[in-house]
C-alpha cells in the first residue's frame, strides 16, 4: 500500500487539507493537486528558479521540497499578486520594461522580487541584479528584469 | 525527474526523532533542508528507503549566546536565519560572509546550518567554516549525548563520524579572540555555484603584530574540507610578511590539497587558484587583524 | 489621418496573462483520466539491441502499457527528413539517415529512446523504467569529428561505407589564384563548441483521440505546427483536418523545438488512439540535455590569403560538421556557416567544403544562430590572425575590406539553407563599424587607456567584430485577417510563438491598416484547426514573412472596408479614412460607419451578391521572399581579466545593429538582449561534454553552466541603424539570432588583446578561466 500522509497547507489564503504521497514534490502539489498552474517547473534540481514560491514569506524552490515538508505552512504563489484586470505594481513594472518574453521564468522572478523588495525597498541596479541572480532567464538577457525591479520599487514606494 | 518512493516519518520532538532513527538504523536517513538531498533524489541518484523529516522538531532551531561569549546554533536553524542574526553578525562576520556564498537566497531559506555540516559535501562552505571557527558538535542518540570537535568530525567525501541512529543537534562556536582578522576567498564559475577553489582564513595577532595563530580552511580542493597545517608552522610567533605568506600559499597549493581535473578546470589551474587564494586570504586576514 | 502603429514600442498584449499565472503551457494541460509517459533511454552510446524485456515493468501497479519498437510493428519507420538534401548544390553528396523515433535494432547515442512507459502518473512511469532490462552488445563509441572518418572507425550506419553523412563543396572564383597572388597566407585550425538550446521550458506533447468523431486533438511545443500536423497525418493515415494541433504558450524555443518525427509526434498519438485515453509526455531537464537536439560542433581548417596592405584575396575553409547519429535536418546548419564566412567583406575567391559526419551523439539541429556564428567566428579569427601578422590594427583591416553600401545588393555566389544564392539585400556595413568603434571609444582605449593599464599590470582588452544574420528565408508563410462583428480584429496564422512578441507586433501591423487599437487585435498562432498553411519559426523569419502576409491581408481588408463603406456612406473612397474602429469621412467625422457594422453588412444573409464577391471583412494572403534578408551589425567588447585567476568580466558591450524596420523597437531590443545572453553563454559558460564512452557529462544545470544575471555586463549598449529591406513592403528583417551570432568572435579577439604581449592565438569558440590560464601559460613558455 502506498503511504499517504495528511497535510494542511495554506496557499494564497486558502487552507487545503489533503492526503498525499510523501514523495510528491511541492511543485507538483501546487500545480496538479491544487490546479495553480502559474508556478512553473524548469529543472527539478533547484537551480533555475522557475518554481520559486514564498513559504511563510520566504522565497524557496518548490521543486526541491516535498509537500509533506511544508505541512502547516503558508504559501504564496504568483496567483496571489494580482489579476489580469488589476496587476500588482511589480507585474505592471515587468510589462512596462518588457521584462518577460516567453513568460515561463517570470512567476519565479516575481516571487523572488516580492520577497526582496519587502526588505530592500530602494535597490541600486547592482543590488537588484544580485537579488535576481538565482533565477534563470533564457529570453531577456536580464537587463529589463533588473530595470523592472527598480521601477517596481519606485511604484511601490509611491503607494 | 521524480524521486523513488520512500517511507516517511515526521517526528515532532527530538526524543521521537531519536527513537525513529534508532529503529530504522541503516535504512533511515535524516531529512533537514532537503536542498542537497532532494535534487539527488529527483535524479534518482539517492534512493533512501526511509526519511525522518526533522522540519517539525522545533527544539532544534535556535541561536543562543554561550557563557563564554560564543554561540550555540541548533542544527535545524535555516542558513538564512543564521545569516541575518544580529549576534552572528556581531560575533562571527566571517560566518555571515561564508553563508552568503551558499547558492542563492532561496536555497538558504530552506537549507539548514547543521544539515550542511552533517552532509559533509567536500565542496560545501559550512564544514570549512566549522573547522575554521573550531566548532564543537553535539551529537545525540537514544544512548545519550557526545561531543566531537569539527576537526574530528569529517572523515571523507559525504562521510562523518555520525552513526545511522545519531543526530547532529547543536554546533557550538567558541568566541573569537581579540585582534583576529578573517577573509573569505573563492573562485567559482558563477556566483552561487560550487567553488573551483575556496579558502577561509583566520589570523590572530599579538600586540606586536606577531601571529599567535593562523588558521586556513580550504574546501572544494580535497576529499573533505580541511585545515592546512603549514600556516602555523611558518607563521606562528612571526610577523606575517608577504614572503612568509607566499611560502605558505605555495606549499599548500603544492602539497596539502588534492583538487582533481573536472569539466570546469584542470588540476593545475585549481592548484594555481589555491596558491593565489591562500595568499590573498592570509594577506586580507592579517590586515583586518591589525585594525 | 491615423497615427502609424509601426516602429512604436507598444506594451505587449500577451503580458497581463503571462504575468498573472494565466499562461497555458504544455504541462498545464490536464484531462480527467489522462495517462503519463516516461521514456526508457539507453545509457550506452553505441550498441546492438538483442532484447528489451518489459515484462516486469508492465506488472507494476499503475502501469498501463509499455511499448518498444517491436510493439509498434509496421508503424515503426525512420524519418522522414525534415529538411531536403542540398541537391541545388552541384556535386553534393548526402546520405539521408533520418531520425529513428525509438531504437529498434541499434542504439546510436546515449539517451536514445528504447521503450515507452504509460502509467497513471509520471512518478509511477519513472518507477517502471527501472524494471525494463536491456540485453545489448556494446559497440565502440565514436565522438571525435575527425577520427570518425578514419578507416577502422566503428560504423554508425552499417549500410554506409563510412561515417560520412554529406560532402558539399562550394566555390567562388579560384582559391589557387588567390594564393598565387598573395603576400601572406594565414592558416588556422578552429574548433567551435557544442551547446544546448536550454529553453526554460522542456518539450512536451499531449494527444487526445475522440473515437466518436475520429478527431485527434494535439497540443505540442513545436515551432512548426503545420509540418508536424502533416507528419502525424501521414503516419496515422488521417486527413489533415482530422488532426487539430495547437501550440499552447511555449516557454522558449531557440531552435530545438522545431524537430519532429521524434517520440512526441510519432508515438504519443499512436498510444492515444490505441488506449483511447488522453496521453501526456513532458520532458524533464535531464532528458532535455540527453534527448533534445543541440548544435555548434565543428572543426575548421581555414585559410586566408591577403596582400601585405591587408586586401583580402581569398578564403579557404574545409570543415567537419557534427550531425550526431542521424541527419534529419539536412545541411541547414553547415550551409549557414558557409554563407556567413563571406557575408561582410570583399572576398573575391572562396573555396568551402563541408564534411558532415556521423557521431554517437544526439542529433544536431539549429540552435539560435544555427551555424551562422561559426561562419562569423572563422572569418573574424582569420582576420585577427592576419592583422597580427601584417601588423595592421584589427579594426583598420576590417575597414579596408568591408563591403561598402553601394555594393549592395551583393551576390555572394554561395548557396544557403534556402537553396538559393545568398544575396546581401541592403545595409550600410561601414556605418555599423564606425558606430561601434565610436561608441566604445576604440581609439582612446587603444592609445591612452590601455597603455596606462598595462603599466599597472592590468589586463583589459578590446574587441570589435562585424557580423551578419541571414534571416527571413522562404519558402512562405500566410495569414488571415478578419474584422469581427464586434469591430475587433482577429489574425490567424500557423506560425509559432515562443515569446517573440508576435501577439503584439502582428497586431501592430494589422492595426496600422485598419485604424484600430492594437489591444483590439487578437492573434491566433499555431492552431492548425484555424489555419491550414505555414512552415514554422526558424531563421528569424516570423515578423518578416508572417508580418508581410498580415500586412498584405490587412491592405485587402482595408480596401474591402473602404469599398463597402463608400457605397453605404455614399462618399468616394478617397475621402474616407479608417480610424478608432470606424470608417469615416475625413472632414465630417460625424459621418461614419463602424467596422463591426461593416463586417455585418459584408456577410449578407439574404438577397443576391455581385459576381466575384467574397464575404466578410476578411482576407488571406501568403508571402514568400525571393531570398532571405540579411541583418548585420558590429559588436564591441571590453573585457577585464584577472591575470592570477583568469576570471573575466565584461566591462562594456556595445552593439550596432540593423534589422530593417523595427515594428516594435522595445521588442527588437529584447531580442538583441536575449541573443547576447546566449552568445555570452556560448563564449564563456556553455559547453556540452561527452566523455570517452559517449556519456553526456553535462546533463543538468549543475554541470551545464547557464548564464545568470551577474554574468552579463551592466548594460547592453545598443546603437540602432535602420535600412529598410527592399524585399518586402514594410522593409523588415529578422533579429532573433544576432546577439547569439556575434559574441564568441569578439570575446576571443578581446582576450587576445588583453594579453597582447603573449600571442594567445585562440582557436576555440569556447573559453573558460581554466582554458584561458592554460593559453597564457602556453604562450608564456613559447
Amino acid at each position: 500500500m502506498t503511504q499517504k500522509v495528511k497535510v494542511a497547507i495554506t496557499v494564497n489564503g486558502t487552507l487545503y487539507e489533503r492526503e498525499v504521497e510523501p514523495r510528491l514534490l511541492l511543485s507538483d502539489f501546487i500545480r496538479h493537486d491544487l490546479g495553480l498552474k502559474g508556478t512553473h517547473v524548469g529543472c527539478e534540481h533547484g537551480l533555475c528558479g522557475a518554481c520559486t514560491v514564498l513559504i511563510d514569506g520566504h522565497s524557496a524552490r518548490s521543486c526541491t521540497l516535498f509537500a509533506v515538508m511544508v505541512d502547516g505552512s503558508d504559501i504564496k504563489t504568483v496567483e496571489s499578486l494580482g489579476t489580469i484586470e488589476k496587476m500588482h505594481p511589480l507585474q505592471e513594472a515587468f510589462q512596462d520594461k518588457h521584462a518577460l518574453q516567453c513568460g515561463f521564468c517570470t512567476p519565479g522572478f516575481l516571487m523572488t522580487a516580492v520577497e526582496y523588495l519587502e526588505g530592500n525597498p530602494n535597490p541600486t541596479a547592482e543590488e537588484a541584479r544580485e537579488a535576481i541572480d538565482g533565477n534563470f532567464c533564457r529570453c531577456t538577457g536580464y537587463e529589463n528584469i533588473v530595470e523592472a525591479v527598480q521601477l517596481a520599487a519606485k511604484k511601490m514606494a509611491a503607494h | 525527474m521524480k524521486p523513488a518512493p520512500f517511507d516517511y516519518y515526521a517526528p515532532t520532538s527530538i526524543e521521537e526523532a531519536l527513537d525513529k532513527l534508532s529503529e530504522l538504523g541503516y535504512s533511515g536517513k535524516v531529512l533537514a533542508g532537503g536542498q542537497s538531498l532532494i535534487p539527488a533524489m529527483n535524479f534518482r541518484m539517492a534512493r533512501p528507503t526511509a526519511l525522518v523529516d526533522l522540519n517539525k522538531v522545533k527544539e532544534l532551531s535556535y541561536i543562543k549566546p554561550t557563557a563564554d561569549g560564543g554561540l550555540a546554533i541548533g542544527t535545524m536553524t535555516r542558513d538564512s536565519v543564521v545569516e541575518m542574526d544580529r549576534l552572528v553578525n556581531e560575533r562571527y562576520p566571517i560566518l555571515v560572509k561564508t553563508i552568503k556564498h551558499i547558492a542563492h537566497r532561496q536555497i538558504r531559506n530552506r537549507g539548514t546550518f547543521g544539515g550542511a555540516i552533517a552532509h559533509a559535501d567536500p565542496a560545501a562552505q559550512l564544514p570549512a567554516a566549522a573547522l575554521l571557527l573550531d566548532a564543537n558538535l553535539k551529537i545525540l542518540s537514544k544512548a545519550g549525548e557526545r561531543w566531537v570537535k569539527a576537526t574530528d568530525f569529517f572523515i571523507g567525501p559525504f562521510m562523518t563520524v555520525l552513526e545511522p541512529e545519531e543526530l547532529l543537534a547543536e554546533v557550538v562556536l567558541p568566541p573569537m579572540a581579540a585582534r583576529t582578522g578573517t577573509s573569505y576567498q573563492q573562485v567559482s564559475r558563477q556566483k552561487g555555484a560550487y567553488a573551483q577553489a575556496a579558502v577561509i582564513s583566520l589570523v590572530t595577532l599579538d600586540d606586536s603584530d606577531r601571529v599567535k595563530e593562523a588558521r586556513v580552511a580550504l574546501f572544494s580542493v580535497a576529499e573533505t574540507a580541511f585545515l592546512a597545517k603549514k600556516p602555523n608552522e611558518v607563521l606562528a610567533g612571526q610577523v606575517a610578511t608577504p614572503e612568509a605568506i607566499e611560502e605558505v600559499a605555495a606549499y599548500i597549493a603544492k602539497n596539502e590539497c588534492d583538487p582533481g581535473t573536472d569539466i570546469h578546470g584542470t588540476e593545475e589551474y585549481r592548484r594555481n587558484l589555491v596558491h593565489v587564494l591562500v595568499r590573498r586570504s592570509l594577506t586580507e586576514a592579517v590586515q583586518q587583524a591589525k585594525k | 489621418m491615423t497615427e502609424s502603429t509601426i516602429s512604436k514600442s507598444f506594451k505587449r498584449n500577451e503580458d497581463p496573462r503571462l504575468l498573472t499565472g494565466n499562461g497555458n503551457y504544455i504541462d498545464d494541460i490536464d484531462f480527467p483520466g489522462m495517462l503519463h509517459v516516461a521514456i526508457k533511454r539507453s545509457d550506452y552510446a553505441h550498441a546492438r539491441i538483442n532484447k528489451i524485456d518489459t515484462t516486469e515493468a508492465k506488472k507494476l501497479p499503475g502501469v498501463v502499457a509499455v511499448y518498444t519498437a517491436e510493439d509498434l510493428g509496421d508503424y515503426w519507420k525512420p524519418g522522414p527528413l525534415q529538411v531536403p538534401p542540398p541537391t541545388a548544390i552541384k556535386g553534393s553528396i548526402f546520405h539521408a539517415r533520418p531520425l529513428e523515433c525509438i531504437a529498434k535494432h541499434k542504439i546510436r547515442f546515449s539517451g536514445e529512446p528504447v521503450a515507452v512507459v504509460v502509467a497513471e502518473s509520471r512518478y509511477i512511469a519513472e518507477d517502471a523504467l527501472d524494471y525494463i532490462t536491456l540485453d545489448l552488445d556494446p559497440l565502440e563509441y565514436i565522438g571525435d569529428l575527425e577520427k570518425t572518418l578514419e578507416p577502422g572507425a566503428p560504423l554508425i550506419h552499417e549500410d554506409l561505407e563510412s561515417n560520412l553523412s554529406a560532402d558539399v563543396v562550394q566555390e567562388v572564383g579560384s582559391w589557387e589564384s588567390a594564393v598565387a597572388e598573395a603576400d601572406i597566407v594565414v592558416k588556422k585550425r578552429i574548433v567551435t563548441n557544442h551547446v544546448a538550446g536550454a529553453a526554460l521550458e522542456n518539450r512536451g506533447f499531449v494527444a487526445q483521440w475522440d473515437d466518436n468523431f475520429k478527431i485527434l486533438n494535439v497540443w505540442a511545443t513545436t515551432q512548426g505546427p503545420i509540418p508536424m500536423r502533416n507528419s502525424i497525418a501521414r503516419y496515422l493515415g488521417l486527413m489533415e483536418n482530422q488532426i487539430r494541433l495547437m501550440n499552447p504558450d511555449i516557454g522558449g524555443g531557440f531552435g530545438p523545438k522545431i524537430m519532429s518525427s521524434q517520440i512526441d509526434d510519432v508515438i504519443i498519438p499512436w498510444i492515444a488512439i490505441k488506449l483511447k485515453k488522453p496521453i501526456k509526455w513532458v520532458e524533464d531537464r535531464r532528458e532535455n540535455f540527453l534527448g533534445t537536439t543541440s548544435e555548434r560542433d565543428q572543426v575548421h581548417y581555414a585559410e586566408i590569403a591577403l596582400k601585405k596592405d591587408g586586401t583580402i584575396l581569398g578564403v579557404k575553409d574545409e570543415f567537419y560538421h557534427n550531425t550526431g547519429a542521424y541527419n534529419p535536418y539536412g545541411m541547414t546548419v553547415p550551409l549557414n556557416t558557409q554563407t556567413h564566412v563571406v557575408s561582410i567583406y570583399k572576398v573575391p575567391n572562396y573555396y568551402t567544403r563541408i564534411k558532415m559526419v556521423f557521431t554517437n551523439q544526439m542529433v544536431v539541429t539549429p540552435v539560435r544562430g544555427a551555424g551562422r556564428s561559426h561562419g562569423i567566428f572563422v572569418m573574424e579569427r582569420l582576420l585577427d590572425a592576419a592583422a597580427k601578422e601584417l601588423s595592421i590594427d584589427p579594426v583598420e583591416l576590417r575597414r579596408k575590406n568591408i563591403l561598402p553600401p553601394e555594393y549592395l545588393p551583393f551576390r555572394t555566389g554561395v548557396i544557403g539553407q534556402d537553396f538559393v544564392e545568398n544575396i546581401l539585400d541592403s545595409g550600410n556595413y561601414p556605418l555599423a563599424l564606425e558606430k561601434t568603434v565610436e561608441a566604445i571609444e576604440y581609439e582612446k582605449f587603444k592609445k591612452e587607456i590601455q597603455p596606462k593599464l598595462r603599466a599597472e599590470g592590468k589586463h583589459k582588452g578590446i574587441g570589435v567584430i562585424m557580423f551578419t544574420e541571414g534571416t527571413a528565408v522562404g519558402p512562405y508563410e500566410g495569414a488571415k485577417v478578419m474584422v469581427g462583428v464586434t469591430g475587433k480584429v482577429n489574425i490567424v496564422c500557423a506560425y509559432s510563438n515562443q515569446g517573440q512578441g508576435h501577439y503584439t507586433t502582428f497586431a501592430q501591423i494589422a492595426a496600422n491598416q485598419l485604424g484600430v487599437d492594437i489591444k483590439d487585435v487578437s492573434v491566433v498562432i499555431g492552431d492548425t484547426g484555424q489555419w491550414q498553411w505555414g512552415v514554422g519559426a526558424f531563421a528569424s523569419r516570423g515578423i518578416t514573412l508572417v508580418g508581410t502576409a498580415i500586412h498584405q491581408a490587412s491592405v485587402k481588408v482595408r480596401e474591402k472596408a473602404l469599398s463597402l463603406a463608400s457605397k453605404l456612406l455614399n462618399t468616394p473612397q478617397e475621402e474616407l479614412e479608417l480610424s478608432a474602429g470606424v470608417v469615416r469621412v475625413a472632414d465630417l467625422p460625424e459621418k461614419f460607419i463602424s467596422l463591426g457594422e461593416l463586417a455585418m453588412r459584408a456577410n449578407p444573409t439574404r438577397g443576391t451578391v455581385e459576381e466575384g464577391m467574397e464575404p466578410g471583412l476578411e482576407a488571406a494572403s501568403y508571402y514568400g521572399p525571393p531570398h532571405g534578408a540579411t541583418g548585420y551589425g558590429c559588436l564591441g567588447l571590453i573585457l577585464d581579466v584577472d591575470p592570477e585567476t583568469a576570471k573575466v568580466k565584461i566591462e562594456r558591450l556595445v552593439i550596432a545593429d540593423d534589422c530593417g524596420t523595427n515594428i516594435n523597437p522595445m521588442i527588437v531590443d529584447g531580442q538583441i538582449h536575449g541573443g547576447l545572453q546566449m552568445g555570452i553563454g556560448e563564449a564563456f559558460y556553455e559547453n556540452l561534454v561527452y566523455d570517452d564512452y559517449g556519456q553526456l557529462v553535462t546533463a543538468s544545470f549543475m554541470d551545464y553552466l547557464f548564464p545568470q544575471a551577474t554574468d552579463m555586463p551592466d548594460k547592453f549598449e545598443i546603437k540602432h541603424i535602420v535600412t529598410p529591406s527592399p524585399l518586402n513592403p514594410l522593409g523588415m528583417k529578422g533579429i532573433g539570432e544576432a546577439g547569439a551570432i556575434c559574441v564568441p568572435a569578439c570575446y576571443m579577439q578581446a582576450l587576445e588583446d588583453a594579453f597582447e604581449d603573449q600571442d594567445l592565438d585562440i582557436k576555440d569558440s569556447f573559453m573558460s578561466p581554466s582554458k584561458l590560464y592554460h593559453y597564457v601559460q602556453k604562450a608564456k613558455s613559447a
